[in-house]
């Protein structure tokens, strides 16, 4: 690494509304630097990133870029094309992909003068293979994109920023939607054009990434830069104290003997649109104290999971026992009788009635109860009392219980849930990314409640895309990859990302385990 | 059935399918441009009437034919204008819109005839394009009448087919214009404006539709008349889909269409006595709906028809 300054950030501030995305933050990036930007969901990372590269306009603050010759230039704001002539590209988290399109395409387009009356493909698909040959980033060039995997995707888009000699590289949670086997590629890659004068900055929540792949970390908090450090001089415990602004409380598992079976899955499958919604055979058994963890990529049949233990999706063959008893048909109704609370993915949507009150939102999942109605009409009073004490005991903030639950914010409205789930006493919990989202804080709560659950005798089944967290809570792993369910009989992260690649088969998890190790 | 057969083999049923289909070539191709973009544009209708209207005027004041079917053109364009800055900088719902075009093209089309015109009674007479006499090739047998003595508009619908396929596939143009409607994000991040390529794209297709309507007061008939696009416009929307929004199917659309259309003139003669009239002029609608039906289920919808892109809202 060379001290040139190839990017500096001057002051950039942007509001929306009322709420203040990014307040004054100054920023600087060296030639041939990687520079993790950290913070909390909501401290204005993305935010920070699209001022910078054009898709938002700052309101106050300047951007200086080192052009070719090295000389410091002013960058014209709030413009994507001249942030591209000046050498940065972006790859967002959301790729910016047209589906229909070829990858060729997409990574030619908007390179071309629009006026042109023909394409010169050869010259621009030779100039994409030589660059796919020197960094290892490879995609067949004439599939439409919508058919490519989504770390396929990943690599367009680095292309597509490569193709246009970038010498910045923003990555907006680019390990997002990879294993970790691709996670680690994809730093390895990262690393070797750095190493030729690339610079990288990579927009990260995962602490142990930004350890092992950054020279040096700077942390945004509610909008602010609170801190820069060098990697070589941090540790876990040091961020998450700059990210938090406090220190996050330690969630300790005591370890637990497990109770009888509480969810029996027996070649259970789910039908959906395409193996990806799809369960095959699936065997699982759920215990009482039990958190079963099931780790994957996304979209490899985790909703096929959830809604079939949500009672939403019907299986097409096999039987699901819950606490001992077959259920004859799976519908929400009988799912929620038979003791599964369900703490489901898209808070806002599939967790709640925006448009009901906290209070009714509280009691929705029992309203033939004669505690909450008698001879069908609600009765006010106890729902208003039993909500008042529920948001007292779980410290759901907001406007009050009479308030629409769409202004509470997204951790209060997870709170909301975790109360509505718990109260009712679920001998089993689904917990569909339960901490998506959330600030630490609030995470850490979501998973004390979770583990006290388990202490009062509930089994839960703990889905998320966060290997950590998985690792963190969970007694026993399940990996599942296209569908299919393996218990993962190690706990070594390397083995269990190679599962979640499909690249093991059920019978030989440790000898893979082993050869990574 | 051999009255059928008999139909199927003539010359002249196949040159109306053609003449018939003529004017939805254009349509489709034009509401095909705009839906490329990500825009639905319901102003067919009335940018139908407007083209005709506009087309019979200008040719009517001398400007001459050719001179008509720009002015056709412009006018179609600077409807695709109103209706493109309602949707795209604007973001209004493009369902609204676009009824609120054709209401509006159509009245202002009617208007504008019966205040340049306020006495007559029968509508006036253009000299309109006449059939193509191409030495030999008019003379062929069963091409010639079919193809080679159509009028020179109609072969500007099919040089348009050709026009359409090669911009959106051959041409960086075209390729922005499909990624635009399939995520706009995808252009807006290789730097191009998301807002030109819609408004051009909705624009450019809006011409093609009022050369639609044009083709019918300037060489399907010679003069103009209150309620004669008839709902073309709307078929249109319906190719489309059957089309999977591609150009080279979209004649095919049309054809089909024109077939039916000019299949059910004939038969009405034939067998008219037998059963009613509406039965026949209803058929080609029906035959619509059921290919659609059948196309439909396939149908590879651009992903962000309907949806407006706002800069600065990831």
């Amino acid at each position: 690494m060379t001290d040139t300054k190839v990017l500096s950030l001057n002051g950039l501030s942007k509001r929306f509304g009322s709420v203040i995305a990014n307040d004054c933050v100054d920023l600087e990036l060296h030639k041939g630097e990687v520079l993790a930007l950290l913070g909390e969901n909501g401290a204005g990372k993305t935010t920070l990133m699209n001022m910078l590269f054009g898709h938002y306009m700052p309101d106050a603050g300047t951007v200086e870029v080192a052009d070719e010759a090295g000389q410091m230039q002013a960058l014209p704001l709030g413009h994507p094309q001249a942030a591209l002539a000046a050498g940065i590209g972006m790859v967002h988290q959301h790729f910016a992909l047209a589906e229909n399109l070829s990858a060729l395409n997409n990574i030619v387009l908007g390179s071309e003068r629009l006026s042109l009356l023909r394409r010169d493909l050869k010259a621009a698909r030779a100039k994409i293979e030589r660059i796919m040959q020197h960094t290892g980033l490879t995609v067949t060039l004439d599939t439409p994109v919508g058919r490519l995997s989504v770390g396929e995707r990943q690599r367009v888009e680095i292309l597509k920023a490569l193709y246009r000699d970038v010498r910045i590289l923003v990555l907006d949670e680019p390990t997002a939607v990879l294993t970790p086997q691709e996670a680690d590629t994809l730093f390895e890659n990262i690393g070797a054009m750095t190493r030729e004068g690339l610079s990288v900055i990579f927009i990260s929540h995962k602490l142990r990434e930004v350890l092992a792949f950054s020279q040096r970390i700077a942390v945004l908090r509610h909008g602010k830069k609170v801190g820069e450090i060098a990697t070589a001089e941090a540790d876990e415990r040091i961020i998450a104290r700059m990210m938090v602004g406090a220190d996050t409380p330690e969630t300790a598992r005591q370890e637990m003997t497990p109770g009888a079976p509480v969810l029996t899955l027996q070649d259970v499958s789910v039908t959906g649109r395409s193996k990806r919604d799809s369960l095959t055979g699936a065997n699982l058994t759920v215990h009482a104290h039990e958190i079963l963890g099931i780790a994957g990529v996304s979209g490899n049949g985790q909703s096929a999971l959830a809604g079939l233990i949500s009672g939403l999706n019907r299986p097409t063959s096999g039987r699901v026992t819950l606490a001992a008893e077959e259920v004859a048909q799976v519908t929400p109704t009988n799912m929620i009788k038979a003791g599964v609370g369900r703490i489901p993915e898209d808070r806002h949507h599939d967790g709640m009635v925006g448009a009901m009150s906290v209070a009714e939102n509280m009691v929705i999942e029992r309203l033939s109860d004669p505690e909450v109605q008698s001879a069908g009409f609600l009765k006010k009073d106890a729902i208003t009392a039993n909500a008042e004490k529920l948001t007292a005991d779980y410290d759901v903030r907001g406007p009050g219980v009479g308030a629409r639950a769409r202004l509470l914010s997204g951790g209060n409205i997870q709170k909301m849930i975790l109360a509505r789930v718990f109260e009712q006493s679920p001998k089993l919990i689904l917990a569909n990314q339960p901490t998506r989202g959330l600030d630490m804080l609030a995470a850490s709560e979501v998973a004390r409640r979770l583990l006290e659950a388990r202490a009062a005798g509930a089994g839960i089944v703990l889905i998320s895309e966060d290997l950590d967290e998985i690792l963190g809570l969970a007694d026993r792993v399940v990996v599942i990859h296209d569908g299919e369910m393996i218990e993962a009989e190690t706990r070594d992260r390397e083995a269990i990302g190679l599962m979640m690649a499909g690249e093991v088969t059920p019978h030989e998890p440790q000898q893979s385990g082993a050869e990574t190790q | 059935m051999m009255d059928i057969l008999n139909i199927l083999m003539s010359e002249s049923f196949w040159a109306a399918s053609l003449r018939i289909a003529t004017p939805l070539i254009f349509g489709v191709l034009g509401a095909l441009l705009c839906e490329k973009s990500g825009v639905l544009n319901l102003g067919i209708e009335g940018i139908f009437v407007t083209g005709a209207m506009v087309g019979w005027m200008a040719v009517w004041l001398g400007l001459g034919l050719w001179g008509g079917v720009l002015a056709a053109a412009v006018a179609g364009a600077a409807f695709g204008l109103l209706h493109a800055i309602l949707t795209v900088p604007l973001g209004l719902s493009q369902h609204v819109s676009g009824l609120g075009v054709t209401l509006f093209a159509t009245s202002l089309s009617y208007f504008t005839y019966r205040t340049a015109l306020p006495t007559v009674s029968s509508p006036p007479k253009i000299e309109s394009f006449r059939a193509l006499d191409i030495p030999v090739l008019s003379d062929l047998p069963f091409l010639g009448p079919v193809l080679f003595q159509q009028t020179a508009f109609t072969w500007l619908a099919l040089l348009m087919v050709l026009l359409v396929w090669y911009v959106l596939n051959r041409t960086p143009l075209g390729v922005a214009i499909q990624a635009v409607g399939d995520n706009p994000d995808s252009v807006d991040a290789q730097g191009l404006s998301v807002y030109g390529l819609r408004i051009g794209a909705v624009v450019a297709g809006s011409a093609l539709m009022a050369l639609g309507g044009a083709f019918l007061t300037m060489s399907a008939f010679d003069s103009f008349f209150f309620g004669m696009v008839n709902g073309r416009g709307w078929i249109c929307i319906a190719l489309v889909i059957f089309a999977s929004w591609r150009p080279g199917k979209a004649l095919l659309g049309a054809l089909l269409f024109g077939a039916f259309d000019a299949l059910q003139v004939r038969l009405q003669t034939e067998v008219g006595a037998l059963v009613p009239s509406q039965v026949f002029i209803a058929a080609p609608y029906v035959l619509s709906i059921v290919a659609l039906v059948i196309a439909a289920r396939r149908a590879d919808y651009p992903r962000a028809l309907l949806t407006p892109w706002f800069k600065g809202q990831r």
